[in-house]
C-alpha cells in the first residue's frame, strides 16, 4: 500500500570512496528489517563481486524501507544509492535528481576527500537537504569533534547535530533514520492526476524480465497494461509490471503514483532503451515537456580490446553484448589491427570504468585480454577546413593534411594533507598542467586546482599522484574544454614493421622521452630471438629512439641423460606452446608481457 | 642390441645444481639395494637377449662399493647374453675412487670410467659443491690406466659461477693434460627445486654470450686435438664415443633399473618411480608411452654430428621425411646454424647452442 505522500522520503548517501557508505545502507536494513540478519552478507547493496572487493559502487540500486519514527508515524524511506566515482557523475547526478534529499557520510579520521566535495556540491546543485553523519567512530584514529569543525568550516553545513556513528559496529545508525524523518523533505509537486513524468535513475538487465527500469515518479501515475513512451527515444513498452525494490527483491505493486520511488519491467531488451536520465511518460496522455537534464553520455575514453587468443574473439564479443545489456555507457564496435588480429575498440567514460570492465571481462568471462595505451578523443582540423574525431592513433591523418589539433582539457582539484604539494605540482607541472588556484580547506589540507589534460590523467597519473602522497591525496576531474595543442603520432618498428597497435598521439614535447623509455622497455621484455632485431620509435619517418635486441646464442643446453627422452621430448613441447603465448609481430616473436609493459609504462619505470 | 642402466642412487653429499635422484645412504640400504637390482634385473632375464653396454650411473656407484657392482655384473653375465666387447661403464666420483675399488671392477669386467671432473679450477669446483680436488682427479685417472682401463670420460661443466674463458682455457689444458679419451661438456642448467635454483640471482654466472662463446671455444679446442664432436655435449677420440649414450640417441633398446630410471624396451618407454622405498618394495615401472617414434628420432638424430639422415629415416619408418622439415632447415642453414647435404641435415656447433629451439621448430 503507497504510503501518504508526506511521509516519503526519498535520499541518496553520497560519500568518498571507503567512508562506509555501503555499510552504512546495510545497517539501515537491518534495523528497518528490511532484510533478515541472517540473510546479511556484508553490504547486501553491492551485489557485484567486484564492488565488494573493491569497496566502491559501480552500479546504483534503490531500496524502500519502512520505518516507524519516534513520532509514531509510518514512513517510507527510499534509498537510493549512487556509485563513488567521478567516472560516473553524471549517473550519480540523475540517482540525485530524483531525491529530496542526502546523507552524507564523512569519516570521522579522514575527514574531507575530494569525492565528498565532488558530491556535496552536486547535491547542492539539485537542492537536496543534507543530513551530515559522522561515521567510524569506533576507530581508534577517529577524531569526530576535528571533522565536524572542518565540516562547518568547509562545507558550512551545521554538524551540531550530526549523528556520530559507527556503521560496522551499528553504534548510533538509529540516529540517523531519525534524521532523515525530521530534516529532509517529503516529496514536493505531487500530483497523481497530472501526465506521468517519471525520472530513470538506473536500470538492469534481468535475464527473465527483460530491462527492468527504476524510476522516481515526478507526477502521474503508471500501472501494469497500459503503455508508456521513453520521451528522449521515443521508445514504447506495454507496461508488465511495476512494484517497489524491497532488500530481498522486486515486490510488484498495483500502481505507482507520484513521488514514489519503483521499478517497471515492459519486455525491454536492452538497458540502450531505458537510458539513465530519460523521462518516462504515458503515450496517453503524455508530459508535454521531459524532465530537465538528460544528456547523452559519450566515451571519454577508449581503448583496443583484444583476445590474448585470436580464437577467443566470439567469446569476447558475446561477454561484451552481455555487460553492455547493464551498462548503456560501455561502446564497442570491431576493430582489426595487423599486430593483435580481430579485437574492439572501447569507449568508456573514464579510466576507472575502463579498469572495471577489463577486469569483469577477466573475471567473469574468463578471458585473457591485451588492451591497447588508452586514448581520449582529439579534434583534428584538417587543411581543407573540416574536423575529424579521432580517439584510435591508426586514423590519425597524414602529418600534411592536418592544420592544427585539439586535445580535451579537465578541471583538475587534487585535495591532499599540505605536506605534498610541492611534489604534487611538480607532476601537474611535469603532466603539462596549468596551476590556476590552491585553497587551504583546513589549515593543513589543500585543494589544488590545475586545469590538466585528459590525456596526461589516463596516462597513470592515478598511481603516480598516489605514490608521490602515500595515497593520502584524492583527485576529481571534469573535461571543460577543447584546447589547440601541438600533438604528434609516434609509430613504434620492430624489425622494420609497424607494429599498430603500440602507436600513439602524444605532446611533442614530450614525445623524445617516451620514445626512449618505449625502446628501453621493448628491449629489456623481448627476448632474443634466432635474429636481430632492430626497435625504432618514429615520427613519420623520422626515428627518434632506436634500440636492438641482439640475436640468441644459446638455449639450454643439457645433458641428455638416462635415457629420460620424454622429458627432454616435453621440454620441447613446452617451447614450442611458449612460442604459442607470444604474439608474433611480421616474424618478430613478442611476449605478451613486453607488451603489457610498454603499454603501462609510467613515468617511474 | 641391447644396453643396461643401472642407477645407484647414493652420493655422499649433493651437489648444489643436482636434481638426480640421489642420497646418502647407510650401508644396509646399500645391501638391501643390491637385493632389489638383481632381482629387478631377474625380472628381465633372458639369455638370448644381446647385450652390448652397461652403464653404473647415478648418483655415484663408487660409493656403493666395487664388490656390489661385481655382482651385478655377474649377474647380468648369467641372465643374459653379455657380449664379449661390451662396454661396460661406471660413474665415479675421483675422491671415492680407491684402489681396492679400481681394482675390483676392473676384475668385474667394467673397461670405461667417467668422472665428474667440472672444472679444473679450485674456486669453481667448489661453487658447485664437488668435493674432489686435483690431485685427486689425476689420482683417479692414473688408477684407472694402471689397471689398463684407459677409455675414460671427463666432465666439463660451462657457465659455472666465476667462470671465464681464461679460467675455461685452464680446464681445457688439466683435461688434456691427463689424456682422457672422451670429455662431456655441458652447461650449467639451473634446475627447479635445487639450491642454484633459489640462489640464481646472487650466483656469479657468466653471461649467455659469453657462454655460446665458451662452447664454441671449447669444440674448437678439443676439435684441434682430435677430440670429434659427435653430439652436443659430447667429444671423443675416434673410436672412444659412448656406446651406451648413443643407443639412448639413436633410439636403440635400453633397460634402465633402480629409481627415476627410464628404459625404452621392445617399443614402449617406462620408468621406475623416484622414490627409493616403491623401487625396494618392488613395484612396476610407470608405462611413459610408445617409445622410439618419428618425433623421437628425429629430434636424437639431431643432437649427433651425422644428424638427421633421410634415407636412414625412410629405412626405419618407411616413409619420406616431410618436405617441411627441409624448408624450414633452410632459413637456419642461411644463418650458419645447420648444413644440408643431400637428404643429411646435421647441426653446426653453432646450431648446437640453438638445438632446442632449431629441433622443435623443426618437429613441430
Amino acid at each position: 500500500m503507497a504510503a501518504k505522500k508526506e511521509n516519503i522520503r526519498n535520499f541518496s548517501i553520497i560519500a568518498h570512496i571507503d567512508h562506509g557508505k555501503s555499510t552504512l545502507a546495510d545497517r539501515l536494513l537491518e534495523i528497518t528489517d528490511s532484510v533478515a540478519k541472517r540473510d546479511m552478507s556484508a553490504q547486501i547493496l553491492d551485489d557485484m563481486d567486484l564492488e565488494r572487493e573493491r569497496g566502491i559502487t559501480i552500479k546504483a540500486h534503490a531500496v524502500k524501507l519502512n520505518y516507524k519514527a519516534k513520532d509514531g508515524e509510518e514512513y517510507e524511506l527510499n534509498l537510493i544509492d549512487t556509485p563513488g566515482h567521478v567516472d560516473f557523475n553524471y549517473e550519480v547526478s540523475r540517482s540525485l535528481a530524483a531525491c529530496e534529499g542526502a546523507v552524507l557520510i564523512i569519516d570521522a579520521s579522514q575527514g574531507i576527500e575530494a569525492q565528498t566535495l565532488a558530491n556535496t556540491y552536486l547535491a547542492l546543485d539539485h537542492d537536496l537537504e543534507l543530513v551530515p553523519v559522522i561515521n567510524k567512530i569506533d576507530l581508534p584514529a577517529a577524531e569526530p569533534d576535528r571533522v565536524a569543525a572542518e565540516v562547518e568550516e568547509v562545507i558550512g553545513l551545521d554538524c551540531m547535530g550530526a549523528p556520530r556513528v559507527s556503521a560496522k559496529t551499528g553504534e548510533n545508525v538509529a540516529e540517523v533514520l531519525e534524521k532523515i524523518v525530521s530534516d529532509i523533505p517529503a516529496p514536493s509537486g505531487c500530483d497523481d492526476k497530472a501526465p506521468l513524468k517519471a525520472l530513470i535513475f538506473d536500470s538492469v538487465y534481468d535475464n527473465y524480465k527483460g530491462v527492468i527500469v527504476y524510476v522516481r515518479v515526478m507526477q502521474g501515475t503508471l500501472k501494469a497494461g497500459e503503455t508508456m513512451r521513453m520521451m528522449a527515444t521515443g521508445a514504447e513498452f506495454n507496461v508488465v509490471e511495476v512494484g517497489y525494490m524491497r532488500a530481498t527483491g522486486l515486490e510488484p505493486c498495483k500502481e505507482l503514483s507520484s513521488g514514489e520511488v519503483g521499478y517497471i519491467t515492459a519486455s525491454i531488451k536492452t538497458v540502450r532503451d531505458a537510458k539513465v536520465g530519460d523521462t518516462v511518460t504515458k503515450v496517453q496522455n503524455p508530459a508535454s515537456e521531459p524532465l530537465p537534464g538528460y544528456r547523452k553520455v559519450n566515451p571519454m575514453v577508449y581503448c583496443g580490446v583484444y583476445p590474448a587468443d585470436g580464437a577467443d574473439y566470439e567469446a569476447l564479443r558475446d561477454a561484451l553484448e552481455k555487460l553492455q545489456l547493464n551498462d548503456a555507457s560501455l561502446s564497442y564496435e570491431p576493430e582489426t589491427s595487423g599486430a593483435l588480429g580481430f579485437g574492439f575498440r572501447c569507449g568508456f567514460l573514464g579510466l576507472l570504468h575502463l579498469e572495471i570492465i577489463q577486469e569483469r571481462l577477466e573475471r567473469e568471462y574468463n578471458l585473457d585480454l591485451v588492451t591497447t595505451v588508452p586514448s581520449v578523443v582529439y579534434k583534428i582540423h584538417l587543411t581543407d577546413g573540416s574536423v575529424v574525431e579521432i580517439d584510435n592513433p591508426t586514423h590519425y591523418p597524414e602529418q600534411a593534411s592536418i592544420d592544427y589539433c585539439e586535445e580535451p582539457i579537465t578541471n583538475a582539484h587534487i585535495y591532499s594533507p599540505a605536506d605534498y604539494v610541492g611534489s604534487i605540482m611538480d607532476l601537474c607541472q611535469d603532466r603539462r598542467g596549468i596551476f590556476k588556484d590552491m585553497k587551504y580547506i583546513t589549515p593543513d589540507r589543500v585543494d589544488i586546482h590545475y586545469e590538466l589534460p585528459l590525456n596526461e590523467i589516463i596516462y597513470d597519473f592515478f598511481d603516480a599522484l598516489k605514490s608521490r602522497t602515500r595515497g593520502y591525496a584524492s583527485f576529481d576531474y571534469e573535461i571543460f574544454e577543447y584546447r589547440r595543442s601541438s600533438l604528434q603520432k609516434v609509430d613504434v618498428l620492430l624489425n622494420g614493421d609497424i607494429i599498430d597497435a603500440l602507436s600513439f598521439i602524444i605532446h611533442s614535447e614530450k614525445a623524445m622521452s617516451r620514445a626512449r623509455k618505449i625502446a628501453e622497455k621493448l628491449k629489456e621484455h623481448i627476448p632474443r630471438q634466432m635474429f636481430e632485431i632492430p626497435i625504432q620509435v618514429a615520427i613519420g619517418s623520422k626515428v627518434i629512439a632506436r634500440e636492438t635486441v641482439k640475436a640468441m646464442r644459446k638455449d639450454v643446453l643439457a645433458k641428455c641423460y638416462g635415457g629420460d627422452i620424454t622429458r627432454k621430448k616435453k621440454l620441447l613441447e613446452k617451447q614450442k606452446e611458449g612460442k604459442k603465448r607470444m604474439r608474433q609481430f611480421g616474424t618478430v616473436e613478442v611476449p605478451q608481457e613486453a607488451f603489457m609493459a610498454v603499454l603501462k609504462l609510467d613515468d617511474n619505470g | 642390441m641391447t644396453g643396461i642402466y643401472i642407477h645407484i642412487p647414493f652420493c655422499k653429499t649433493k651437489c648444489p645444481y643436482c636434481d638426480f635422484y640421489s642420497f646418502k645412504g647407510e650401508e644396509n640400504q646399500k645391501d638391501s639395494y643390491l637385493e632389489a637390482v638383481l632381482l629387478c634385473l631377474e625380472g628381465y632375464s633372458d639369455r638370448k637377449l644381446k647385450v652390448d653396454t652397461v652403464y653404473f650411473g647415478g648418483g655415484t656407484p663408487s660409493v656403493f662399493g666395487g664388490e656390489r657392482i661385481e655382482r651385478i655384473i655377474s649377474y647380468i653375465r648369467e641372465g643374459f647374453d653379455l657380449q664379449d666387447n661390451a662396454e661396460i661403464t661406471v660413474e665415479c666420483n675421483p675422491s671415492s675412487t680407491d684402489e681396492a675399488f679400481v681394482r675390483q671392477v676392473k676384475k668385474a669386467g667394467v673397461n670405461r670410467a667417467s668422472m665428474g671432473m667440472q672444472s679444473a679450477v679450485d674456486r669453481e669446483r667448489k661453487s658447485l659443491g664437488r668435493p674432489s680436488g686435483k690431485e685427486d682427479i689425476k689420482r683417479a685417472v692414473s688408477l684407472f690406466k694402471k689397471e689398463g682401463i684407459d677409455n675414460i670420460s671427463l666432465d666439463l661443466m660451462l657457465g659455472v659461477p666465476y667462470q671465464n674463458m681464461e679460467s675455461l682455457d685452464e680446464s681445457i689444458d688439466f683435461v688434456l693434460s691427463l689424456g682422457v679419451k672422451h670429455i662431456s661438456a655441458y652447461m650449467l642448467k639451473i634446475e627447479k627445486g635445487t639450491p642454484f635454483e633459489r640462489d640464481e640471482k646472487k650466483l656469479p654466472i657468466p653471461d649467455e654470450d659469453t657462454v655460446a662463446d665458451m662452447y664454441l671455444h671449447v669444440s674448437q679446442r678439443l676439435g684441434r686435438e682430435g677430440f670429434v664432436h659427435y653430439e652436443i655435449s659430447n667429444f671423443a677420440l675416434e673410436g672412444f664415443h659412448s656406446r651406451h649414450n648413443t643407443k639412448y640417441w639413436q633410439c636403440e633398446d635400453y633397460i634402465g633399473i633402480g629409481p627415476s630410471a627410464h628404459s625404452c624396451y621392445k617399443g614402449k618407454r617406462f620408468y621406475y618411480t623416484r622414490s627409493f622405498d616403491d623401487f625396494i618394495s618392488g613395484k612396476e615401472p610407470v608405462y611413459d608411452g610408445e617409445g622410439a617414434g618419428e618425433e623421437e628420432y628425429i629430434m636424437l638424430a639431431l643432437r649427433l654430428k651425422e644428424g638427421l639422415d633421410g634415407e636412414k629415416f625412410r629405412e626405419r619408418y618407411g616413409r619420406a621425411l616431410d618436405k617441411s622439415i627441409f624448408k624450414k632447415a633452410e632459413r637456419y642453414e642461411k644463418r650458419g646454424l645447420l648444413k644440408i647435404e643431400g637428404e643429411r641435415i646435421y647441426l653446426t656447433a653453432e646450431g648446437f647452442l640453438l638445438s632446442n629451439s632449431i629441433i622443435s621448430d623443426l618437429i613441430y
